[in-house]
């Protein structure tokens, strides 16, 4: 499977570095792909509803509605408010981690001191820090964080009583990727830092594009994937009914 | 098809010395009702599922912090298991040990479910119930007096709850792995807020299609 995404026609073309953070205001209507740019990447992703003060995506509503453990396509990520954030449309991988969070300051420290006035803008931050800083460009804080999905990363679950978790290590190849077709106008909020139980500082780049997209049909995958996802998606369309 | 989980029934269950007798909390939860209240730094806390089979919706907070709430995804990532039990420390956002699971005498508990709200039932059940009792309601009537409101609602501890996620990445809600009388008891690690909701659900066998009510009891000094 091939992405045609990166032909021309793009309403935006960005690449974040690795372990930096960004935000993204797109309206509904479009696809955004994400590329990994090196082995091994991740972005820590955060969605919420650009008009709703409140609404966000929720991630053991999206998880429990489609009787899934990942995100995968064509799962439709749902928002607090039970309505359609985006639809998964198109990843070359078929297990996005969505439960164990993004790294913190701690995680990033176990790697040694590093700071701007040493490192310049090779610096090593933590995702919260870079997601948070973002969020408050929004006029967002703490209050507002909420559960990530991992884009390319992948934390195995073991069959036994606890659940045990372990990471995988090299999920992601350069040129995964990954596509979101947004159900209603998003923020998306991103930090490219390393998942939290990767053993090494390897930080990858993410390039981002975002298109024009069809809405969706009633054989769209997404609509056909399950019942919860088509209620979902046509609770999106009822909103500011 | 998923891998089976067997939940054998000598798994490590713990249970706690305190008795109800010298409690200093000891209220019954209705079905579909629920609780909000401080639990002081060393203080104790059960919760006892009286009939069966009853999920036990749970959210805690940094008393002092709101916003350093409890945090499901740095809970399971840092034990490194997705299910909840005895020495399971619950997590906030920044990092901070709320409570710890100092004893358990039903073996697992989720974290994973989430709690069910009027919009998200209609999204997995239909609209035919959008109007039918949820967690969610709960949480924001009985948080409001503590100032929580729809943005400080987390991803909450569903106690009692069995809801199997296998190495396939499937998630289903099965039958209940608790029965009459199974607790679930916790010590503070500091002054946490408490929120619960007795899970009113209708619609799948997480509360074995007929809610029933729990008891909370609570060990400190005033």
């Amino acid at each position: 499977v091939t992405a045609d995404v990166h032909g021309s026609g793009a309403l935006l073309e960005h690449v974040i570095p690795p372990a930096a953070h960004w935000s993204l205001l797109m309206r509904n209507g479009r696809s955004l792909t994400l590329t990994a740019r090196q082995d091994g990447a991740n972005a820590s992703v955060l969605l919420f509803a650009a008009h709703d003060r409140v609404d966000r995506l929720n991630i053991p509503d999206t998880l429990k509605a489609q009787m899934s453990g990942r995100v995968c396509a064509p799962m439709v990520l749902m928002s607090d408010r039970g309505t359609a954030l985006a639809s998964v449309t198109g990843p070359s991988l078929a297990w996005h981690d969505a439960i164990t969070g993004h790294s913190r300051d701690v995680d990033v420290a176990a790697f040694g001191p590093s700071s701007y006035a040493a490192d310049r803008n090779e610096w090593r931050r933590s995702a919260r820090a870079g997601l948070l800083t973002e969020l408050r460009k929004h006029g967002r804080d703490r209050a507002d964080l909420h559960a990530c999905v991992n884009f390319f990363s992948k934390a195995a679950v073991a069959d036994d009583l606890r659940g045990t978790l372990s990471f995988v290590a090299g999920h992601a190849r350069a040129g995964d990727w990954v596509t979101l077709r947004s159900e209603q106008d998003l923020l998306v909020v991103l930090s490219t830092a390393p998942h939290p139980l990767d053993p090494a500082w390897a930080p990858g780049a993410v390039a981002a594009s975002v298109h024009p997209a069809a809405p969706w049909e009633p054989d769209d995958p997404s609509v056909t994937f399950r019942p919860e996802s088509a209620r979902a998606l046509a609770a999106a369309r009822a909103v500011f009914a | 098809m998923s891998p089976a989980i067997v939940v054998p029934a000598e798994q490590a269950l713990t249970e706690s010395v305190l008795t109800e007798d010298t409690a200093a909390l000891d209220v019954i939860v209705a079905a579909g009702d629920g609780f909000a209240g401080i639990v002081p730094a060393g203080g104790e806390f059960r919760i006892v599922d009286l009939c069966g089979n009853q999920a036990a919706d749970t959210l805690f907070y940094d008393a002092a912090d709101l916003a350093n709430r409890y945090s499901a995804a740095d809970t399971i990532r840092e034990q490194g298991a997705v299910y909840l039990s005895t020495g399971s420390r619950l997590l906030s956002a920044d990092g901070d040990e709320l409570v710890r699971i100092t004893a358990d005498t039903c073996g697992r508990h989720d974290t994973l479910g989430g709690a069910c709200a009027q919009e998200s039932n209609v999204v997995r059940y239909g609209t035919h119930t959008r109007h039918q009792h949820a967690c969610r309601e709960t949480f924001l009537r009985v948080g409001a007096p503590y100032g929580i409101g729809a943005r400080d609602l987390g991803h909450n501890v569903n106690f009692f709850m069995n809801v199997p996620l296998t190495s396939d990445g499937a998630l289903a809600f099965a039958d209940g792995v608790s029965a009459p009388g199974k607790y679930v008891h916790l010590r503070a690690a500091r002054d946490v807020l408490v929120l619960v909701s007795n899970c009113p659900q209708l619609n799948n066998p997480c509360n074995g299609w007929d809610p029933t009510p729990v008891r909370l009891l609570g060990w400190w000094s005033a």
